[in-house]
């Protein structure tokens, strides 16, 4: 009666950040403090909403036209791949973004910095990954802007990324940087993650490739979500 | 082997892309099932309710049953009930979620699992997503959930949602203190 449990492989030690870095001063209230409980992996676990929800408009991969007219900034195209552990690609799976607009500033209610608003961005998209795990949004890059984490404080220009994969285990929020930000280096958020790879995971890359002439810079931003452990299951 | 993409933390802004606040509502007019409310808080090491947290229930129907391909128990998908939603909360650190009472699924070696919601729990200044469940007060399979048995017993209520009356639970999400709430590594 039991489904067959095919697990995905546990994260590598040391690879996500810790919940309690001292630099990023959030966390100091917000970390659980007891060790997390291992537990093995159920059909609770491996099984997850694989489309998210809500219906994806054809708009909804272009920030640059989501208003009747064009948001101020510079255009760009983000492109990519969902793929697993062992570079099998995610088709069909949800991946969404939302950022500042130009200027550093996000449409949200509760943005108070001094930055200007822009009508013609909303800042959130979303789209399916194609048979080979693809994805492509068009927005404009979005600007730096200061937060009260320490004095003279900013947040590297970012888009944050929320990936479903096929599993509850999959789920990823996360970041993608620019190359070459000089604000990287001084970011407890980015640098939260331990190793120089993990972070260099986060950093687009600039493609000519992805480029569109006449219109758009290109960024290539590939995602890597839990694969599936090669140990048999134990059931 | 690729190395998986790290995580980051949700922000603060993550409502312009996800506008559901303060209540979430799983079922149709047609989803079979116990009616419940889950009326849920997330309160911080100080006490203090969080604000800006963004909570993700994945569950199964009725039947015990998730409305997904490796559940191979399924015969033909679930319309009436996805199983999937996701609410922030609200300005008291408060949420509220109407779905059904989840049947049974089966467990590690067959053994059957008390019916449960898997919480999964973004914020600003959390850099990674908690993983907690919630179990229902008037369960008494809970007794023999075989997750809740990897639990110390003294931290299993934290799992736990009070039953207030007939289809009405509370449940707090406590991220850190003396009653902080167990999060798993899953």
């Amino acid at each position: 009666m039991a489904s067959r449990i095919r697990p995905y492989r546990r994260p590598p030690a040391a690879h996500d950040p810790p919940n309690d870095v001292a630099a990023y001063r959030s966390t100091a209230l917000r970390h659980p403090a007891r060790p997390l409980v291992v537990i093995p992996q159920t059909l609770s676990e491996i099984t997850g909403p694989v489309h998210g929800y809500g219906p994806i408009g054809p708009l909804d991969s272009d920030l640059t036209r989501q208003h009747p007219g064009e948001p101020l900034g510079e255009r760009i195209v983000i492109a990519g791949r969902v793929l697993d552990e062992d570079a099998r690609p995610v088709p069909e799976t949800l991946v969404e973004i939302w950022q500042a607009n130009a200027a550093g500033r996000y449409a949200h209610a509760q943005d108070t910095h001094d930055a200007p608003r822009d009508a013609n961005f909303s800042g959130a998209g979303r789209m399916l990954t194609d048979a080979a795990g693809g994805f492509r949004f068009t927005t404009i890059r979005p600007g730096a802007y200061p937060w009260g984490n320490h004095d003279n404080a900013w947040r590297p220009a970012h888009v944050h990324f929320s990936v479903f994969g096929h599993s509850f285990l999959t789920r990823l929020m996360t970041q993608m940087y620019f190359p070459g930000d000089p604000l990287l280096a001084l970011d407890p958020i980015f640098n939260a993650v331990p190793t120089a790879r993990g972070r260099e995971q986060l950093v687009a890359a600039f493609d000519l490739d992805v480029t569109e002439p006449g219109r758009a810079l290109g960024y290539r931003f590939d995602i890597v979500l839990r694969g599936r452990d090669a140990t048999p299951p134990d059931e | 082997m690729l190395p998986p993409t790290p995580c980051q933390t949700v922000g603060p802004f993550f409502a312009i892309l996800v506008p559901e606040q303060d209540r979430l509502s799983l079922v149709q007019d047609g989803t079979p099932g116990q009616r419940i409310t889950v009326e849920g808080t997330i309160r911080d090491g100080a006490g203090h309710p969080i604000p800006d947290a963004l909570v993700e229930i994945w569950q199964a129907n009725a039947d015990g049953n998730y409305n997904h391909p490796e559940d191979a128990r399924n015969t033909e998908p679930d319309t009436t009930f996805d199983g999937f939603g996701r609410v922030h909360t609200n300005t008291a650190g408060r949420f509220r979620i109407e779905t059904i009472k989840p049947g049974s699924v089966p467990g590690p070696g067959g053994r059957p699992q008390a019916p449960h919601l898997m919480v999964g729990l973004f914020a600003r200044g959390l850099l990674t997503r908690l993983v907690t469940r919630i179990y229902f007060e008037d369960e008494p399979s809970n007794d023999g959930d075989p997750i809740l048995a990897e639990v110390a017993p003294d931290r299993r209520p934290t799992l736990v949602a009070a039953r207030r009356e007939a289809g009405r639970y509370s449940h707090a999400i406590v991220l850190q203190g003396p009653a902080e709430t167990v999060f798993f590594d899953v």
